[in-house]
């Protein structure tokens, strides 16, 4: 028996186009943020429930992605946090993000390296970056927002700033969008 | 109470938290009156072993650090025995205590009001003590959800600025 329903915390902070990952409408209707771990298998397995809802709402939504390794438990889901970053600063986040995720048992340094070559990436660079760890204060950043905003297991989406509470179901997700479309 | 209810009635805001002294390994005892002087997190959860990987005490162990931030001990409590818990701990790397609250069972949960006695487990609440043992913040989960930490930290935030800084 249910008596209390969950709680909608909202995100913390709003998106921020000069520092979050975006893509898709820019005036969008919909908000949709995932908090996620590269080495999740439940996060992989929402990257495609991400696509369909992207090719449904294509021209009023827009996604958007935060870190949230659970390091503890996924070893390598911080330095992947930190590649992806790394991709970002040459303008290839969301080609290293889609590479990370069908790779999500290959997140060794090396192999991380070797994604930023194949995106022909300056892989030299990112080695270093990797190595010293220079994208890890951004990643954490993310994390901490997370905590904030009532992440409570990975992935955690929020819509138009709110916790949607019905885990990465593609119907839960499309029925919590569409209602949000009519009660706007 | 004769009959057994439906939800629970946790501790509020402004009660003495009750003490305890329950088993944190096989041969450890902590007392609640050892931790006076620092913020106390207590949660109390079902059970050990949920089959997903964030759950709410992966969470936690993941976010201690904002935790210790405020100089504040967390603390699980459920009615699993011992070399469960340890075993628990053990295989989810679990970085802070877990508390038998076994024998009388669940004797603890029921003094904050966080035991089903109809399913004999402890319900899904969270506790910010203070440090000189007063409870300053209090929730009861439904019993599927994981709260997250995001209550937890706007109460240990607002201890912090009310009640003078903690050492850090």
């Amino acid at each position: 028996m249910q008596l209390r329903t969950a709680p909608q915390p909202p995100l913390k902070p709003p998106l921020d186009p000069l520092r979050d990952h975006m893509q898709g409408a820019t005036t969008p209707k919909i908000e949709l943020v995932e908090y996620g771990d590269y080495q999740c298998p439940h996060c992989r397995a929402a990257l495609a429930i991400i696509e369909q809802i992207q090719s449904r709402y294509g021209d009023v939504l827009r996604f958007a992605f935060r870190h949230f390794p659970l390091a503890k438990l996924h070893p390598q889901a911080r330095l992947a946090a930190e590649a992806a970053e790394a991709a970002a600063a040459q303008g290839k986040f969301w080609e290293m993000h889609n590479l990370l995720f069908q790779h999500s048992q290959e997140l060794q340094q090396e192999h991380l390296v070797a994604y930023a070559r194949d995106l022909a990436l300056d892989a030299d660079h990112i080695a270093f970056q990797l190595a010293s760890h220079n994208y890890a204060a951004r990643v954490q950043e993310d994390v901490a927002s997370g905590v904030r905003s009532g992440v409570n297991a990975t992935p955690t989406f929020f819509l138009n700033g709110l916790r949607h509470n019905g885990g990465y179901a593609l119907d839960a997700l499309i029925k919590a969008i569409d209602l949000s479309l009519v009660t706007p | 109470m004769s009959h057994p209810i439906e939800t629970s009635q946790v501790l509020a805001p402004g009660a003495r938290a009750p003490e305890f002294a329950l088993p944190a390994g096989p041969d450890q005892t902590m007392r609640l009156s050892d931790l006076r002087g620092k913020p106390v997190v207590l949660v109390f959860y079902p059970a050990d072993w949920s089959s997903v990987c964030g759950d709410q005490l992966a969470l936690y162990n993941e976010v201690l650090s904002e935790f210790q931030r405020f100089n504040a001990q967390l603390i699980g409590i459920s009615v699993d025995g011992v070399w469960c818990h340890a075993a628990y701990a053990n295989q989810r790397r679990l970085e802070f205590p877990l508390l038998a609250d076994f024998e009388p069972k669940g004797a603890t949960a029921r003094a904050y009001g966080a035991y089903r006695a109809d399913s004999g487990i402890a319900e899904r609440a969270l506790f910010v003590i203070d440090r000189d043992g007063i409870i300053r913040w209090s929730y009861l989960s439904p019993i599927d959800v994981n709260p997250g930490a995001d209550g937890i930290l706007q109460a240990l935030e607002s201890l912090s600025s009310s009640g003078g800084p903690s050492a850090a």
